[in-house]
């Protein structure tokens, strides 16, 4: 998967090209839209009063060629989705603001693309209009601290596609969306005939070629198999697997145990082990995935997504957790770290006071090292170790809060 | 050979230059094809899409950062993109937006479409034509940083990577658009 180039996450003075290709980029993008006619504000209004739908036929006719091309290129392997910016979903600042920006689109007549060139065409609306914008965000810069908390957490679904709402592969969603386009398409030109009086005869017939097309890669998708979480992980192993043999990522318990009281990350505790371990000891806060569930839990841990989400996974040893790690950071699960020793290195520092706990010589690797009176669960003392009795500890800290492709500058937010 | 003795030589360079013969505009169809393809080839080559309304913050928080930093330095919005010795411009979706001026115009230019004009209903004046332009860029400028995006970087951009919000605020703009089409119908019909 060498794509996208990770030169070209963004502009950047190490990258002095980069300017350059968003300049290219940018430069197709007004020549088509403008070749659209979308320079006239007249035309991208007709589209509300059903006489000229070239708006809707511009947009998902984009959209729908952009995402099957785009799906059966991560379907080969070519791509990688985890790398391609997916807007983060903030639901309800999402909905109010689109509501307000359709009255700002039928009042003013363009939205901030086609505004740029409609003024550098020499529309004086479109002046006005980019004005306009730029009053706006200003305007909204400068409120946004009052509804700060609602504009940041109302909503927030992290990075949520429609395969993950729906629940269904992604060649399903394209063929889904391709066939409500062309659907919509279909409607648009009955209204443009009916009320805009448009002749239907004169359009190319080559559409219905394109339809076909379009169906036909969409379908194709399914058959295309999406990657799975063996060949996703070995196109990272390189990188991974060095982190993992130069210990990067697996963090002992006192670093487990600090982070368990730090109010500014979100921790969440897998205990990648059986039942019968996890009844007779866990961690406060530890939840309990088997072995062979660890993928299925990769769609709640992307909707739930924060930047200081922090994930910890345990096993009786390392090995089994170390299992799962690979799996969660195939899965472009971000912030991963498995506990050194596991629960038994655990329980060897914070369990070396308690009379109940006995230990025991294991002869089978990743088995749990104790032997306990009584399946207390997380009712024992070193499920949950005093903050007072354990406050300075010295070790090397190693979580590092990722940034990657979530960032809060991305895309056009 | 000497018809035109009284057109000055420069000014009809000029005139030709930047009068070119009206074409008509693509089919939308064609149109739409061309945008997924541009949008594809961002997409696959720098993992983002295209962008617009981001760009336009960028430069608008450029300016306020020149005339009033410490103004900037306290507000989180905009600490975010300017704060410090942050260099707003410095960011893949400015230079989209000035590629996008730059195409936009030489689309025009090639296909004799850069006019000095207003494009209105006939039932409005161009003063409230241009008034309203401007109030509707206003509400589409805080809206858009509102969802944090606009058409082009959200609903074009996530819409074609299926985000869930993108496609939330699509129909949003959408369904905004069309119920209040009605109550201003005069502006443009």
């Amino acid at each position: 998967m060498n794509f996208p180039l990770a030169s070209l996450q963004t502009t950047s003075a190490a990258n002095p090209w980069s300017y350059l290709v968003f300049l290219v980029i940018g430069f197709a993008f007004g020549y088509v839209l403008e070749i659209s006619g979308f320079g006239n504000s007249k035309k991208l209004a007709a589209q509300f009063y059903f006489t000229d739908l070239t708006v809707l036929k511009v947009m998902f006719g984009a959209i729908i060629t952009a995402m099957v091309l785009l799906f059966t290129m991560i379907g080969l392997g070519v791509l990688d989705y985890s790398q391609v910016y997916v807007n983060t979903t903030y639901l309800w600042p999402m909905i109010v603001g689109g509501l307000i920006m359709g009255v700002g689109f039928i009042v003013g007549g363009f939205c901030p693309g086609t505004s740029l060139v409609g003024m550098v065409t020499g529309k004086v609306d479109a002046l006005f209009f980019v004005l306009g914008v730029l009053a706006g965000i200003f305007a909204f810069g400068e409120t946004e601290i009052y509804f700060d908390y609602w504009w940041q957490n109302s909503g927030y679904l992290g990075r949520f596609t429609l395969m993950d709402w729906l629940n269904l592969p992604n060649g399903i969603v394209v063929t889904l969306v391709v066939l409500m386009a062309l659907f919509m398409f279909f409607g648009a030109e009955l209204l443009e005939k009916y009320v805009g009086k448009r002749d239907l005869a004169k359009e190319p017939k080559l559409r219905f070629a394109g339809a076909a097309a379009l169906i036909a890669v969409a379908l194709s998708v399914i058959f295309i198999d999406s990657p799975s979480t063996e060949q996703k992980y070995t196109q990272l192993a390189p990188v991974k697997d060095t982190a993992l043999a130069k210990r990067e990522v697996q963090i002992v318990p006192a670093e487990l145990f600090h982070t368990m009281y730090d109010n500014k990350l979100q921790l969440v505790i897998l205990d990648i082990r059986s039942e019968a371990d996890y009844n007779l000891f866990h961690l406060r806060g530890a939840r309990n995935v088997q072995p062979k569930e660890v993928k299925s839990i990769v769609p709640e841990l992307l909707a739930n997504a924060a930047p200081n989400k922090v994930v910890v996974l345990m096993s009786n040893d390392e090995a089994t957790a170390t299992a799962a790690w690979k799996t969660l950071v195939a899965e472009a699960i971000p912030n991963v770290y498995i506990l050194e020793g596991g629960v038994n290195n655990w329980l060897a520092f914070f369990g070396k006071e308690d009379r109940t706990i006995t230990p025991i010589k294991a002869t089978v690797s990743e088995s749990l090292q104790y032997k306990f009176t009584s399946a207390l669960g997380d009712r024992y003392l070193a499920s949950a170790p005093s903050l007072i009795e354990y406050e300075t500890l010295k070790y090397e800290p190693k979580i590092k809060l990722q940034f990657k492709r979530d960032k809060s500058g991305g895309g056009c937010g | 050979m000497t018809t035109l003795t009284h057109t000055k030589p420069a000014k009809k360079i000029w005139a030709t230059w930047l009068h070119r013969p009206t074409k008509d505009y693509v089919h939308p169809y064609t149109g739409g094809l061309l945008l997924g393809l541009v949008l594809f080839a961002a997409f696959f080559f720098t993992g983002n899409g295209l962008g617009a309304s981001g760009g336009l913050n960028r430069y608008i928080v450029f300016i306020e950062d020149l005339i009033a930093p410490q103004h900037v330095d306290r507000t989180p919005y905009l600490l975010k993109m300017a704060g410090g010795s942050k260099d707003p411009l410095d960011d893949w979706v400015v230079f989209a937006v000035a590629g996008a001026m730059i195409g936009g115009f030489t689309s025009g230019w090639l296909n004799g479409r850069l006019k000095i004009e207003t494009n209105k209903g006939p039932n409005i004046s161009v003063r409230q034509r241009w008034f309203l332009a401007f109030l509707g860029g206003a509400i589409m400028g805080y809206g858009a940083r509102m969802a944090r995006g606009c058409t082009s970087g959200l609903a074009l951009s996530g819409g074609a990577v299926l985000s869930v919000g993108a496609w939330a605020f699509m129909f949003s703009v959408f369904g905004g658009a069309y119920m209040l089409a009605y109550f201003v119908r005069k502006e443009w019909l």
